[in-house]
């Protein structure tokens, strides 16, 4: 059993981003991923202030990089099962905003029709599962999703989230054990983001990291700096590859921080303005922005123009969520059973 | 509480209720996510933690089933925990504890529990399906387990300050479109409220309503309603659903003649489909019409606010079902 190292890559040199094997074209698709995740939630914010989303809002402002990141590492056929502040794994795998949109804005046209939340949608075809609200419940479901792989001797990987408050679920636990003695395919990225709602990670458990959880299921586990894209893609990478030959299910401890409240209504005022403004100064799109300029992989302006195509599309996405109407109400009856049965 | 309040939220009012019982006895306390130093994702135990210290009001981590069973053995060493869930749809991550554990103890081993388990449930706020529950009937099947679910400030007062002196595991409802849409006065000389006494929220003679929590509200604006056309409905507000106040229930229903059981939960298997069966069994001979129940559809509860106004009763869905009734 090998645990891998425990402290965060972030105590290498601040604005060197770790080493990546990725093409300077794939780097400026990393690019736009994350900007498109903050983009959409910044709209979702100014929406919510004028009263068009239904509900919370519940956002990833300085967590992008985690989500983008190890959405990136995914083959095609795998399956993934993000949590509600992973708007990046979903567009990475093909959602498109105006998905996102009309599922806050409770519309008829949403993925849902109006009948869930948020990021509460699915779609199997793009190989995304739809969360609950309960925490630590994705784990076992995605043990079987991986088990599902072995048995039918097929090559995807599992992949799914949990924060740290809900490393603390029963759920959790059971999950991890379970995939660790059946030995499915499955990647865990514990986002660890220092507050479940308003709790601090040191008032939800008496370790330090994540990672040293793995120890108790017999897995392998690593940290890496959840600011830095590259690192988080490459380690991904590495967790998928081995879970898809045969090496077992792989815990992946990113350490980052949520910007804001648990969601749009809370002012995090629990929170110590020098911690935000310490990981301020890490934010995760900031830094790769300076690599790909420093490294001359890009150049401002074609950084610039890359912002101005996803504006503007956003703008067409906005205005289409805006323009839709709300669910017929009859349609709150439908789609309890699925229809039809094997022959 | 020394010399009642003024007009204050049904979600005040329980506070002041925990308050009370706090400062009563000091073996009552909170436990639960968020409560103490954020003071409860709906800020219901606010200001909790600084009068009564992190020992009795105890922030924990995500483990409904951790801290239900963590509650349970403190209750049965002579504390007298009250469990907050952040939101009641979580209660199913803590059911093997409430139903097997908690519930069964009594009467397995003679051992009580005495200990409260209370959080913000039902809908009508675009909750969608994890934040919008109303559980009753899954616990109702439970033996050991008391239901309270009250409609009022000032039941939602005396009836959290009952819950808390029972000896008994008792689950404690909060609607939460009631916490800041109602309000009320408390006295200076309020009591807790007997567990398992209905209240008679409307006399009347032509048709009875039996009802709780917030659709005692809608079956009073549709009890005001026909009664400008002379129509008098009578309103039963159970309170508790846990022991239910069966007398009560089947005194109404011979007064009138016609009920209508009104809940907020999926009709099938419904809390109401147990009040229906009590009148049937026990009031048939008094009846001039079938029971009739309005429910909401046996369906997750949606989200969008045409969906979730289709899914729930409401005024015109209740008073078309005792037209009907009444016809009969």
């Amino acid at each position: 059993m090998s645990l891998g190292p425990l402290h965060p890559s972030s105590a290498a040199p601040k604005d060197r981003l770790a080493k990546s094997g990725l093409s300077r074209e794939r780097q400026l698709e990393l690019y736009r991923f994350l900007k498109l995740n903050r983009l959409v939630e910044d709209r979702l914010t100014n929406l919510y202030r004028q009263g068009k989303v239904v509900g919370g809002l519940y956002g990833s402002r300085g967590q992008e990089a985690v989500s983008v990141g190890t959405a990136y590492a995914l083959g095609p056929a795998d399956i993934v099962a993000p949590l509600i502040r992973n708007l990046g794994v979903m567009l990475v795998r093909g959602v498109s905003p105006r998905e996102v949109f009309t599922q806050y804005m409770a519309r008829g046209t949403s993925p849902t029709g109006g009948k869930d939340c948020n990021l509460h949608f699915g779609d199997l075809k793009r190989g995304l599962i739809s969360p609950i609200s309960m925490l630590g419940a994705l784990v076992p479901v995605m043990a079987g999703v991986g088990l599902a792989a072995k048995l039918q001797h097929r090559s995807y990987v599992a992949m799914t989230y949990i924060g740290d408050g809900g490393t603390s679920t029963g759920d959790f636990h059971e999950g991890m054990n379970v995939a660790a003695v059946l030995g499915v395919p499955l990647v865990v990225v514990a986002e660890h983001n220092g507050y479940a709602y308003s709790t601090p990670t040191a008032r939800q458990m008496k370790i330090k990291d994540l990672a040293q959880r793995a120890a108790a299921y017999g897995i392998p586990a690593r940290t890496v700096d959840g600011n830095d894209v590259l690192a988080v893609y490459e380690a991904a990478r590495a967790m998928i590859e081995t879970a898809r030959a045969g090496g077992g299910p792989q815990l992946l401890e990113v350490k980052t921080f949520r910007m804001k409240g648990h969601a749009e209504h809370d002012d995090a005022s629990y929170v110590p303005k020098e911690l935000v403004e310490q990981w301020r100064a890490k934010d995760p799109i900031d830094r790769f922005e300076r690599h790909l300029l420093a490294g001359e992989l890009a150049t401002q302006d074609e950084l610039d123009a890359i912002v101005g195509r996803i504006n503007a599309e956003l703008d067409a996405e906005v205005d289409f969520a805006l323009a839709s109407p709300m669910p017929p109400p009859e349609r709150a009856r439908e789609g309890v059973y699925a229809g039809g049965a094997r022959s | 509480m020394s010399g009642g309040t003024g007009e204050i939220t049904f979600l005040d009012a329980i506070r002041q209720g925990l308050w009370d019982e706090m400062k009563a006895d000091p073996t009552v306390y909170l436990i639960g996510e968020d409560i103490g130093v954020y003071g409860g994702a709906f800020k219901l135990t606010a200001g909790l933690l600084d009068e009564f210290g992190p020992e009795r009001v105890i922030d924990t981590p995500i483990a409904e089933s951790g801290f239900v069973g963590a509650a349970i053995g403190s209750a049965m060493m002579g504390l007298r925990p009250v469990v907050e869930f952040q939101f009641i749809d979580f209660i199913a991550n803590a059911f093997d504890m409430i139903v097997n554990f908690a519930g069964t103890n009594h009467y397995r081993w003679g051992q009580k529990v005495p200990m409260v388990m209370r959080g913000p449930s039902g809908g009508r706020v675009s909750g969608s399906a994890f934040h919008s529950a109303n559980p009753e009937a899954y616990f109702n099947r439970a033996p050991g387990l008391k239901i309270v679910y009250p409609g009022t400030v000032e039941d939602a007062y005396g009836l959290i300050r009952a819950a808390i002196r029972d000896e008994n595991p008792v689950l404690f409802f909060e609607h939460k479109y009631l916490y800041r849409r109602i309000k009320g006065t408390i006295p200076a000389d309020a009591a807790p409220i007997p567990l398992g006494k209905a209240r008679l929220a409307r006399p009347g003679r032509d048709l009875s309503i039996i009802t709780y929590a917030a659709m005692l509200h809608v079956a009073l604006e549709a009890a005001e309603i026909l009664a400008a056309e002379g129509i008098e409905i009578e309103v039963l507000d159970l309170r508790t659903l846990k022991p239910l106040d069966e007398e009560a229930v089947l005194a109404t229903a011979r007064k009138t003649g016609r009920v209508v059981v009104l809940t907020e939960e999926p009709q099938t298997g419904s809390f109401a489909g147990e009040v229906a069966a009590r009148v049937a069994e026990k009031a048939f001979w008094h009846l001039d019409a079938p029971v009739a129940r309005v429910c909401c559809l046996d369906t997750p509860v949606p989200y969008s606010p045409p969906l979730e106004d289709y899914y729930l009763p409401n005024a015109d869905k209740l008073i078309a079902r005792v037209r009907e009734l009444l016809r009969a």
